[in-house]
């Protein structure tokens, strides 16, 4: 299939692969066939100014022309995700002894979680390509995200899950009308399910999102750090916290940081990227400290269930880019975990999911050990709405009092 | 020992298209072996220059995933499903 000189991908020229540099035209393929190696898309991007973006709508499709989507990708029926808010953390800071943090809050996607940023790429691929299911194999963030996006876009979708995932993330999978599948076994097993399913006529005419269509999917990612650098006026910040489940959106977060960069959008100076675990899940972390640069899959047992995944494919170079950039890989317990998701909620107004819990623990930690600098500019990322792992925090955010609709009952339970 | 071995799209050119094929050894090492024989180029797509399995490939042994297990001296008895599957990401 190729689609090379087609329009529907914007200044997208080739898919490339990361590791031998084998160039391939535009297609519903993932994989190197050299190598293995993961492919990427490549691009001619030409003149990008500042000006074009700013008057660009308030979501994702300001950055259309770093994009793999065509010029007129706004007005299709999609999610719109993005332009999320940059909260400027004061009372975090003070309390982790920082002197500049701020929050990039993904929750304000429209289905709560940095997904749609991802799942709104990969869409316009499955329309290119003549797809007509939308599919995934998820944590749970992810299939809802699809779901949605296939009912926009009037496509069918049929998605995988393990089926221990936190219950609303269950609902929210369902809810959109499409298929939901729970697979009896751990996201890697669901992971190799679908791996087989697309070499099978079942799977025919079928875009699974971060799969076959995984090249595109992981371009979504690099929205965050434009955001991030246009919301700090066009400025990169010298450290950033981020979240590894598979590892894609760290380095396409990295990814990002470079094209601003390459393109004069912002002033060339260093940054590091910290890369957060969740302990039971942690084999990138592990390999860091261990000083390894390939990563050892384990079995994952944590409550950060949407950075559940043992086996994470771009491990490999998060390690790379944390060297590189002098930043670290760090994890933390679940117990850090909910107390991080509590630190936030009480200084900053923000209820983050598990996966949220393990950037903000990771920050303090680091700020603790002192890998982080406490006086540079400093970005965590909040990934998802902490309404999707309720229970993580049920036990301990309880009413402070039940009582009688009465003064005296008032008075009596707060006496002292 | 009969096994048989399940082959990603991406290598099928070297197995005539067919998504399975059979193989032949005690051990995942053997049937590799045995395979690039019978399908000359093969194994170098699996395994590195390092004779290694290449990070971006997953090999499977019945449900386990090798690198669990004792990676490429991992038995492989008679009946044994082996699948070879490129690693994906996103969750």
């Amino acid at each position: 299939m190729a689609l090379s000189d087609a329009p529907q991908f914007g200044p997208a020229t080739a898919l490339s692969c990361r590791e031998c540099g084998t160039l391939y035209d535009l297609g519903p393929i993932f994989a190197c066939s050299e190598c293995f190696g993961p492919l990427e898309v490549a691009y001619d991007f030409g003149d990008v100014r500042r000006e074009d973006i700013e008057s660009g709508p308030t979501n994702i499709w300001r950055y259309r022309a770093l994009l793999p989507v065509p010029e007129n990708v706004a007005t299709k029926p999609n999610l719109q995700p993005g332009w999320t808010k940059l909260i400027k953390a004061d009372n975090l800071a003070a309390e982790l002894g920082l002197r500049s943090l701020h929050v990039k809050d993904d929750s304000g996607n429209p289905t709560h979680s940095f997904k749609d940023r991802v799942v709104s790429i990969a869409l316009e691929a499955a329309r290119a390509f003549g797809f007509h299911t939308l599919s995934c194999s998820s944590t749970g963030n992810l299939a809802g995200a699809v779901g949605a996006a296939a009912a926009r876009a009037g496509l069918d979708s049929c998605v995988f899950i393990p089926a221990n995932l936190e219950e609303a993330k269950i609902t929210m999978a369902a809810v959109y009308g499409g298929r939901l599948v729970a697979i009896d076994g751990t996201y890697d097993e669901v992971n190799r399910f679908c791996s087989e399913l697309i070499g099978d006529e079942l799977g025919e005419k079928w875009g699974f999102v971060n799969v076959n269509l995984r090249p595109f999917y992981a371009e979504g990612s690099k929205t965050l750090a434009y955001e991030i650098a246009e919301q700090l006026g066009w400025r990169l910040p010298d450290q950033i916290v981020i979240p590894v489940a598979s590892g894609s959106q760290l380095t396409k977060v990295d990814k990002g940081f470079r094209e601003l960069i390459k393109l004069g959008l912002v002033e060339d100076r260093p940054y590091r990227i910290f890369g957060a675990q969740a302990e039971g899940c942690s084999p990138v972390s592990a390999a860091y400290k261990a000083g390894h640069d390939v990563v050892q899959p384990v079995r994952p047992n944590t409550i950060a269930k949407s950075l559940a995944i043992g086996n994470p494919a771009d491990g490999p170079y998060v390690l790379d880019i944390a060297r590189r950039t002098g930043g670290a890989v760090e994890d933390v317990d679940d117990r850090e975990v909910v107390e991080a998701i509590r630190l936030l909620a009480r200084t900053e107004g923000v209820f983050a999911e598990t996966a949220g819990g393990v950037t903000v623990g990771v920050l303090r930690k680091l700020v603790r050990n002192g890998a982080l600098d406490p006086d540079a500019e400093t970005v965590v990322l909040n990934t998802g709405d902490g309404l999707k792992t309720l229970d993580a925090v049920a036990a301990e955010a309880r009413p402070t009092a039940v009582i009688r609709p009465s003064l005296e009952a008032f008075r009596t339970a707060f006496a002292n | 020992m009969s096994v048989s071995v399940r082959i990603p799209t991406i290598l099928r050119t070297y197995t005539s298209g067919a998504a399975e094929v059979s193989g032949d050894g005690g051990t995942l090492r053997e049937v590799l072996q045995k395979l690039d024989v019978d399908y000359p180029g093969i194994g170098g797509r699996i395994l590195d220059e390092t004779g290694k399995i290449r990070r971006f490939v997953n090999v499977y042994v019945g449900e386990e995933d090798v690198r669990f297990t004792e990676g490429l001296d991992t038995p492989t008895p008679g009946g044994s499903q082996i699948s070879v599957i490129p690693a994906v990401a996103g969750g």
